[in-house]
C-alpha cells in the first residue's frame, strides 16, 4: 500500500482528471450498457406475454355461448 | 451401416454444434450461462482493481496516471477480439446460415463498439499528460477509430434493412470487409512510426513491476472479456426472442 491519505489516493498524483475519467468512463457505460440490454429484453417478454393474453382471451370470448 | 440411420450432420460434433447452434436450445442455456459470467466478470473486476490502484507501483516516468493502462489495454484488445469474433459468427452465417449466427453478430456490435469508445477515450485521456495531446492522426489511434466507425456502420447497416435475414448478410459482408482492419491495429506500432508505444507487456522496469502490472492488466482484461460475454448473451436472447416471436416454442418459454 503506498498511499499516505485517501485524499492522496483520490488526487493520483495530480493526475486525478485523467486517471479518474478513464475509470469513471469505463464504470459508467459498463453500468449501462447491461440495463439497456436488461431493459430491451424485459420489453420484448412484455409485448410477447401481452400479445398471448390477447390472443387467449380472443379465443375465450369466441368460444362464450351467445 | 444401416442407411435409414445417416443423416446429413452424422459427425457428433456437428450435430453437437447445430444442436446448440437451434434457437429453442440456446436460449435458455444462454439464461443460465449468464449469471455466472456477471459472477466472474464481478470478481475479476475487484481483484483487477484491487491490484490496479493497491498493489501496482508508482511508475518511475509516468507517476500515477500510467494506471489508466488497465483500464485502457483490456478496452483495446476487447474492441479488436469481439470484432473478430463477431465477424466469425457473421462467416458462419453466410457459409451455414444458420439463424443464430447473425443474432450472435448483432449482439456483440454494441459491445465492440462500446469498447472500441472506451479505447479511444482512456487513450485520449492518457496522452494529454504524457504526450501533451489528446488525439494525433497516427497508424494506431486513427486505425482504432475506423474500427470504431466499422462497429456503428454494421450497426447502422443492419438496422436500415428491415428484413432480418437480409440485415444478417449485409452486415456480414460489411464485418468481413472490415476484418482486416484489425491487424492493421495490432501491427501499427511495429510497422509505422508513431507516437503511441509498443506493446506494454513487455514494458520492463523491475521485474517485479512489469509482474504487477501484468497482473492487473491480465485480471481487467478477464474482467472486460467475462462482461462482455454476459451482457451479449443477455442482448442475443432479446434478440432471439424479437426474430422468434411468432414461433411456438417462445410462446411455450414465456410460460
Amino acid at each position: 500500500m503506498h498511499w499516505n491519505s485517501v485524499g492522496e489516493f483520490f488526487a493520483m498524483g495530480g493526475r486525478a482528471f485523467y486517471v479518474w475519467g478513464s475509470f469513471g468512463a469505463c464504470a459508467l457505460l459498463m453500468a449501462v450498457e447491461p440495463i439497456l440490454a436488461q431493459r430491451r429484453a424485459r420489453a420484448v417478454r412484455d409485448t410477447l406475454r401481452r400479445e398471448k393474453l390477447a390472443d387467449e382471451l380472443d379465443r375465450t370470448l369466441d368460444r362464450s355461448p351467445g | 451401416m444401416n442407411p435409414s440411420t445417416r443423416t446429413p450432420t452424422a459427425h457428433p460434433l456437428s450435430r453437437w454444434l447445430f444442436h446448440y447452434a437451434s434457437p429453442p436450445v440456446f436460449y435458455p442455456l444462454a439464461g443460465r450461462l449468464m449469471p455466472w459470467f456477471w459472477a466472474l466478470a464481478a470478481l475479476f473486476g475487484v481483484a483487477g482493481l484491487y491490484v490496479s490502484f493497491f498493489v501496482a507501483p508508482t511508475d518511475a516516468v509516468q507517476g500515477e496516471a500510467y494506471r489508466i493502462i488497465f483500464v485502457h489495454v483490456p478496452a483495446s484488445w476487447m474492441s479488436m477480439f469481439i470484432y473478430l469474433v463477431m465477424a466469425f459468427w457473421a462467416a458462419v452465417g453466410l457459409v451455414f446460415n444458420t439463424r443464430l449466427s447473425g443474432m450472435m453478430a448483432q449482439a456483440l456490435a454494441p459491445t465492440g463498439a462500446l469498447m472500441a469508445v472506451l479505447s479511444l477515450w482512456t487513450g485520449s485521456l492518457w496522452g494529454k499528460p504524457m504526450w501533451g495531446t489528446w488525439w494525433v492522426w497516427d497508424a494506431r489511434l486513427t486505425s482504432e477509430l475506423i474500427l470504431a466507425f466499422l462497429y456503428i456502420g454494421f450497426i447502422a447497416l443492419q438496422a436500415s434493412i428491415d428484413d432480418a435475414r437480409r440485415a444478417d448478410k449485409a452486415g456480414a459482408i460489411l464485418a468481413l470487409v472490415g476484418v482486416v482492419n484489425v491487424p492493421v491495429i495490432y501491427f501499427s506500432v511495429k510497422w509505422w512510426n508513431t507516437l503511441h508505444q509498443g506493446a506494454s507487456v513487455s514494458m520492463t522496469k523491475s521485474p517485479s513491476m512489469a509482474q504487477t502490472m501484468l497482473w492487473g492488466m491480465l485480471l481487467m482484461a478477464l474482467c472486460f472479456w467475462m462482461y462482455a460475454i454476459a451482457v451479449a448473451l443477455t442482448r442475443v436472447r432479446a434478440i432471439i426472442l424479437e426474430r422468434e416471436a411468432a414461433t411456438d416454442w417462445v410462446k411455450h418459454a414465456l410460460e
